[in-house]
């Protein structure tokens, strides 16, 4: 009875014991093992069962798997001082336990250090760039209006929007800046992107303005080159009629003129074997048609017609 | 499944096993000490090994099997065996199902709380800065799988956060690069471009998921702007108008001037035929006349001249016969009056 009671009661402690030395480290977990506070034996990193001695030795869980920070969205002048919104994250790990057990001690005041890193890194490069480096990635030529803007104009506008570093540079040179800062703290920064870049409200509303002005005006150049085309249209209109009347006019004259030397020759030809004759004969047409009632006419007795009259 | 099945064993413990186990306890105790408890306790552990043995998978899902923590398989769908619950742990991961996450809606803000400063600001998901550093509005859905339940598990902390936090940066990364009015109408291609660019992300920082595809919107200007674009629109539209009315007006009057320009042609055409015609037939006229006269020239010529004298003295108004002797006769004839009646006649 008594023996059994003892032999229970020993199982159950030694059953505490095994329990309270036992330990698992998850695939996405790493420990460092303390004794009293100081570190004993090598960070474990690969997942399984460990042991440990029970009560003096202390268990500390750190994530192995990739870790995100969000950085504070806040206003940035940029180099041409135009206000804007950055939004960052960042991924990290950590890639020293030790370091890091010793350093930053938790995850939380981890997310503090990397704020205290990272966002100055961001201001400086955001500062130290014009807006359009950091929102285009490649100089890329733009498709910026529909058909119909001039070319020389074109080309101007183009190079306003010409980038030398572009985000991703920017990205990496903050990440470079950055990552060997917190090396100390055990921490590799995988990388650092920008989520997103806005303008201020007061600036997005001068921009709203800007946009609609220049809509307009590309509206008021479509609508005067289409009276521009119009004007175009009607003048071609108007050249191609000129052009038609006065060909037909121009061929019309050239057949009637060569119509008239044809007749001319014909007339030449014929009449010319007795002009006296053709003459005569056209004399006597002449007066056939030229005279009339109205005609008076006084004739001698000596006239061929009358000459009879007189005497015969 | 297999969580309920696990629930509906403990449930029939607790109604069945419970019971008799009192009245054991209180019978019992008093009369044989120990065994039966033991017994009890046995069975229990017993029927709590065989619930946490058996599990099941879905035919949509895997399962990751962890022993200890450490990861040593993958089970297919159907009913499977493990370890007891200390040893193995069991993650079911929907790996057929295809996620959707959408990015600029309304939904999204709830998610976004997480932002401590300034909620109006970083609300406008679907807000971006175009490459020609204009504002456009791009609401967009992404459509993903698990493709990697191992990487998707174990690579990452909040691999949901990563996700939604690498689709905005590449996306804007894309848009960045394109000016407002290929935001608009290159829809396609942004989405092609940005499922690429958010795949090699995910990859390298190996989330285990596959983008299917990245779903764009209507993508648009912010309200204030968009009343300017349509009027861009219109002028387009109004520039067409005028030179179709330009053309219309130049179809109209081409062809007729053309066809006058024809008609011109013939006239003239006619009259050189006329004229010729009437040349030629002249020309025989005389011919033939002259050839006549050439025999008998005098006669021909008298008689010419007669006969014109009797075709035209008949229609002659006044006739004056003076004798040839009459040298001053003009006095005479009441000129003047004769051409005043003209003019009057007129």
């Amino acid at each position: 009875m008594k023996n059994r009671g003892i032999i229970l009661i020993c199982c159950i402690i030694t059953l505490l014991i095994i329990l309270g030395s036992a330990f698992i480290v998850d695939e996405t977990e790493q420990v460092i093992v303390t004794q009293f506070g100081k570190v004993v034996g090598s960070p474990l990193k690969e997942p399984g069962l460990y042991f440990k001695i029970p009560l003096i030795q202390v268990v500390n869980y750190f994530p192995k798997n990739l870790l995100q920070w969000d950085g504070n969205p806040g206003q940035i002048p940029t180099l041409d001082k135009t206000y804007i919104w950055v939004d960052t994250f960042a991924r990290w790990k950590i890639v020293d336990p030790v370091k890091f057990f010793q350093t930053v001690n938790n995850t939380t005041s981890a997310l503090a250090r990397l704020d205290d890193i990272i966002d100055p890194a961001v201001r400086n490069f955001i500062t130290s760039y014009s807006l359009i480096e950091t929102v285009r990635k490649s100089a890329r030529e733009l498709d910026t209006f529909e058909i119909g803007m001039m070319e020389n104009k074109k080309y101007e506008f183009q190079s306003s929007f010409a980038i030398k570093t572009g985000r991703e540079l920017i990205m990496k040179g903050i990440l470079e800046q950055a990552q060997p800062k917190l090396a100390q703290f055990g921490i590799e920064l995988v990388d650092v992107k920008i989520k997103r870049i806005n303008y201020v409200t007061e600036v997005r509303d001068s921009v709203y303005a800007r946009m609609i002005a220049e809509r307009k005006q590309i509206a008021e150049k479509f609508r005067s080159e289409g009276h521009g085309e119009a004007q175009k249209i009607t003048g071609e209109k108007e050249r191609d009629l000129k052009r038609i009347t006065s060909e037909a006019y121009r061929k019309a004259q050239e057949l009637q003129g060569k119509a008239d030397a044809e007749a001319t020759k014909i007339y030449a030809k014929a009449f010319g074997a007795d002009p006296d004759f053709y003459s005569f004969v056209k004399t006597l047409e002449v007066y056939n048609e030229a005279l009339g009632k109205d005609t008076s006419i006084i004739l001698s007795t000596d006239s061929e017609l009358f000459k009879y009259l007189k005497k015969y | 499944m297999s969580w309920d099945w696990e629930k509906l064993k403990e449930q029939q413990q607790g109604k069945k096993v419970v019971p008799p186990q009192m009245e054991n306890f209180i019978k019992k105790f008093p009369k044989f000490n120990l065994p039966g408890l033991p017994i009890i306790i046995f069975i229990l552990f017993i029927l709590y090994l065989g619930s946490s043995i058996f599990y099941t998978i879905g035919v949509d899902e895997v399962g990751i099997v962890q022993r200890f923590g450490k990861y040593i398989s993958t089970s297919q769908p159907g009913l499977n065996f493990k370890l007891p619950a200390v040893i193995d742990k069991v993650t079911k991961v929907k790996v057929r199902r295809v996620y959707k996450k959408e990015f600029g809606f309304r939904s999204l803000r709830v998610d976004d709380k997480q932002r401590l400063s300034s909620e109006s600001e970083s609300d406008n998901v679907s807000l971006m800065l175009t490459g020609d550093l204009n504002v456009a509005l791009v609401p967009w859905i992404v459509h993903y799988r698990i493709n990697d339940p191992y990487n998707y598990l174990f690579k990452i902390r909040e691999v949901e956060g990563l996700l939604s936090d690498m689709a905005e940066a590449a996306m804007r990364l894309i848009i960045g690069d394109r000016s407002i009015n290929e935001v608009i109408s290159k829809r396609g291609e942004i989405a092609e471009e940005a499922k690429a660019v958010l795949q090699a992300e995910l990859d390298k920082s190996e989330a285990g998921l596959s983008i299917v595809t990245i779903e764009m919107e209507k993508t648009n200007v912010p309200e204030p702007v968009q009343q300017s674009f349509n009027e861009v629109n219109q002028a387009v539209q109004e520039k067409e108008k005028l030179i179709y009315q330009a053309r219309e007006a130049y179809n109209k009057a081409l062809p007729e001037a053309m066809g006058e320009a024809e008609r011109t042609l013939r006239v003239a055409e006619g009259y050189a035929l006329d004229r010729v015609n009437r040349a030629k037939g002249d020309a025989a006229r005389f011919v033939a006349l002259y050839q006549e006269y050439a025999k008998a020239k005098d006669i021909t010529k008298k008689r010419m001249y007669l006969e014109m004298l009797k075709d035209i003295m008949p229609k002659l108004g006044n006739k004056y016969i003076i004798d040839a002797n009459q040298k001053n006769v003009l006095p005479l004839l009441n000129l003047e009056k004769q051409i005043g009646a003209i003019k009057n006649e007129k």
